[in-house]
């Protein structure tokens, strides 16, 4: 039995800046210099490292239709992160995963209207199953799809080219189309989509309430969109989001990221809402 | 039953280490813990409790995880092997296998994320438990359902006037009564022990902190969010200094860290010990969702009587040892925070 804490070695075979702080990173398997480097579930999270630098759990950004490679959008925000942005195309990354659980997309989603509100860099978690359920294999499975992405500037838009080439207009494999709303915080020249914080233009949109949600972003946008939704009538029962903790082990050993009785590693990150009534308010 | 007088143990201990090495409760420093035996080392078996826990016997302070290179953009990793040199510990009190039962649950209980470390020290440690006859002060095993008189372990063994007598628990524990048994006599009848027993379950129910067991029940009654949300932690919380010891000391605190250590010829990953109770153990880039001491005091308790019980079968994690409530720089501890929250004054 292989010892858990022990990491793999990934290949990076691509790098794309996305905005100032996040770049996105294309991993494969070092050995065969091919292939992701283990299989996972939209919302799942990896270790990655570099070793001497540090280890840190992200999101993996990819969807699991996508066989070929793995995708991490990370934000500069620190000693591994710095580092992650100053290397170069063919480094290799020390990897081990998949941890956690992952968005409900073949038991509650399945056949509902989807509703996805993303806040800056918590688009990378949604990415995965965005792209999940668009697939062609998976389209059928859903009703329709909104997407609601909002951050500082237009600019600070993770993975724009996508959300306007391929997400709204449908693209090879995934053909069918999501209806993506876009807002940043503050007015922009060159920019015509709406302007304002997530929570005030989920509200302004006034969607329909038998949508289930997912949703990700910074803690505070979650508490707001959470209280939007509830005002518009949603059931906190049909709406799943992230949380993000400081993280050593990643398997629900080292004792680091509980919310009471459960590890955000282990058993989320992805929770319902409605469990986190029973949660103590500690995130 | 096997016996042997206490003039002779040297002879048990001799035959115990042929087996692998030996561990015992050892004066040393200052201090007593469980370490390896040899001729004329100071052996503490009337001491209760060891400063020490068995605990670092089987998840170590520190500990190895792999051995990595980095060369320009290549990186090789060389993991540390699984333990698996066969042990013995000699002495453990009934609360410390209790202990190592509540580290069994975190370190081995997902099949799919085995603690590869911790299962091959178990998988290779022999447990020869030691009844207790006088319990200290500071005891209070029995609010958990530890009997002290009758420990679990691959063998238990009790002490009774000058005489040692041996009972085998397990397989294991019969394979190591064969390798002592040539030391031993064999002893019929188990009246001298069950004397000893019931006056060890006396001391123990007349022990000052024999009344923790209501109070323990008193918590079962609050939900978690109300004892979450107890206005009791800020007093409680205010004194700790956030030093850690508690944590260190106690047989079922599992918090660890994994850092890297730059050799100058690669890089040791490695894991130690790290406690709940500092500072920095929950801090993230975005900020501290346990900003103060109240937060992370509430945390160690919480989790020991509330969130440990909800995730494994209403079993706490804490066995009654006593080591927090002796070492404690300022006399703060899990009694009482339990007689407090619980809500039974002078319980
Ligand atoms: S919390 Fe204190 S009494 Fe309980 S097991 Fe830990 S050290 Fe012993
Ligand atoms: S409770 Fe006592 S031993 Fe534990 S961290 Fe606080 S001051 Fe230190
Ligand atoms: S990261 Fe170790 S318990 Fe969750």
């Amino acid at each position: 039995m292989a010892n858990p804490l022990v990491p793999d070695i990934g290949l990076v075979t691509a790098i794309r800046r996305d905005t100032p702080d996040v770049k996105t990173f294309r991993v494969v398997r070092a050995d065969t210099g091919a292939g992701v480097c283990f299989p996972h579930m939209p919302g799942q999270c990896a270790m990655l490292s570099i070793p001497g630098v540090g280890e840190a759990m992200f999101s993996i950004t990819s969807s699991p239709t996508n066989t070929e490679y793995m995708e991490f959008s990370i934000k500069k925000c620190g000693c591994l992160t710095e580092w992650l942005h100053e290397m170069e195309e063919g480094q290799e990354v020390a990897i081990r995963g998949p941890y956690g659980n992952h968005f409900p997309v073949e038991a509650d989603m399945l056949g509902k209207d989807l509703l996805f509100i993303a806040g800056g860099i918590g688009l990378a978690p949604l990415r995965s199953v965005i792209n999940y359920v668009r697939h062609d294999d998976n389209r059928a499975k859903y009703g329709s799809i909104d997407i609601v992405y909002g951050a500082r500037s237009k600019d600070d838009l993770v993975d724009i080219d996508e959300i306007k080439n391929e997400w709204s207009s449908g693209s090879g494999s995934s053909s069918g189309t999501a209806t993506v709303h876009l807002t940043i915080d503050r007015a922009q020249e060159g920019w015509d989509g709406d302007v304002g914080f997530v929570p005030d233009y989920v509200k302004k949109l006034n969607f329909d309430t038998s949508k289930t949600v997912l949703m990700c972003g910074p803690p505070i946008m979650i508490k707001f969109v959470l209280a939007a939704l509830n005002g518009l009538g949603f059931d906190k029962s049909r709406i799943y989001t992230t949380f993000e903790m400081r993280m050593k082990c990643g398997i629900g050993k080292c004792g680091r990221c509980n919310i009471g009785s459960r590890y955000v590693c282990k058993d989320g990150p992805v929770f319902r809402c409605d469990e986190m009534d029973s949660m103590p308010d500690e995130y | 039953m096997l016996k042997i007088l206490m003039s002779d143990i040297g002879r048990l201990f001799e035959r115990l280490s042929s087996v692998g090495t030996l561990y015992l409760p050892i004066e040393g420093g200052g201090q007593t813990a469980f370490a390896p035996w040899r001729a004329g080392a100071d052996v503490q078996l009337d001491r209760v409790n060891t400063d020490l826990s068995v605990k670092g016997l089987f998840f170590p302070q520190t500990e190895d995880i792999a051995f990595f290179k980095r060369e320009g953009k290549k990186i090789s990793v060389l993991p540390s092997s699984d333990p698996d040199e066969p042990f013995a510990v000699f002495g453990v009190r009934a609360c410390d296998v209790r202990g190592l039962e509540v580290l069994d649950k975190v370190f081995l209980d997902d099949p799919a994320h085995m603690d590869t470390f911790y299962k091959g020290r178990r998988e290779n440690g022999a447990l020869i438990a030691l009844a207790c006859s006088s319990p200290a002060e500071t005891c209070f095993c029995g609010a958990f359902g530890v009997d002290l008189a009758e420990p679990s372990g691959d063998v238990a063994a009790w002490i009774v006037d000058n005489t040692l007598y041996w009972e085998a628990k397990t397989q294991r524990g019969e394979r190591l009564t064969e390798a002592v048994r040539p030391v031993m006599a064999e002893q019929s009848g188990t009246s001298a022990v069950d004397a000893s027993k019931k006056a060890a379950r006396d001391a123990l129910a007349a022990a000052p902190l024999a009344s923790l067991k209501d109070s323990l029940s008193a918590w079962g009654a609050n939900d978690m969010l109300t004892l979450f949300s107890s206005p009791l932690w800020a007093n409680l919380s205010m004194s700790c200094v956030g030093c850690g010891t508690c944590t260190y000391v106690c047989p079922t605190c599992q918090c660890y860290d994994v850092q890297d250590f730059d050799t100058g010829h690669g890089v040791t990953r490695f894991r130690c010990w790290d406690s709940c109770m500092y500072s920095d153990f929950t801090l993230m880039a975005s900020g501290n969702p346990r900003k103060t001491q109240l937060e992370r005091f509430r945390q160690r308790f919480m989790h020991k009587l509330v969130y440990f019980p909800e995730k494994y079968g209403g079993m706490f994690s804490c066995t009654g040892c006593g080591r927090c409530l002796s070492k404690c720089p300022v006399s703060m501890n899990i009694a009482k925070v339990i007689k407090a929250v619980g809500g039974v004054e002078n319980g």
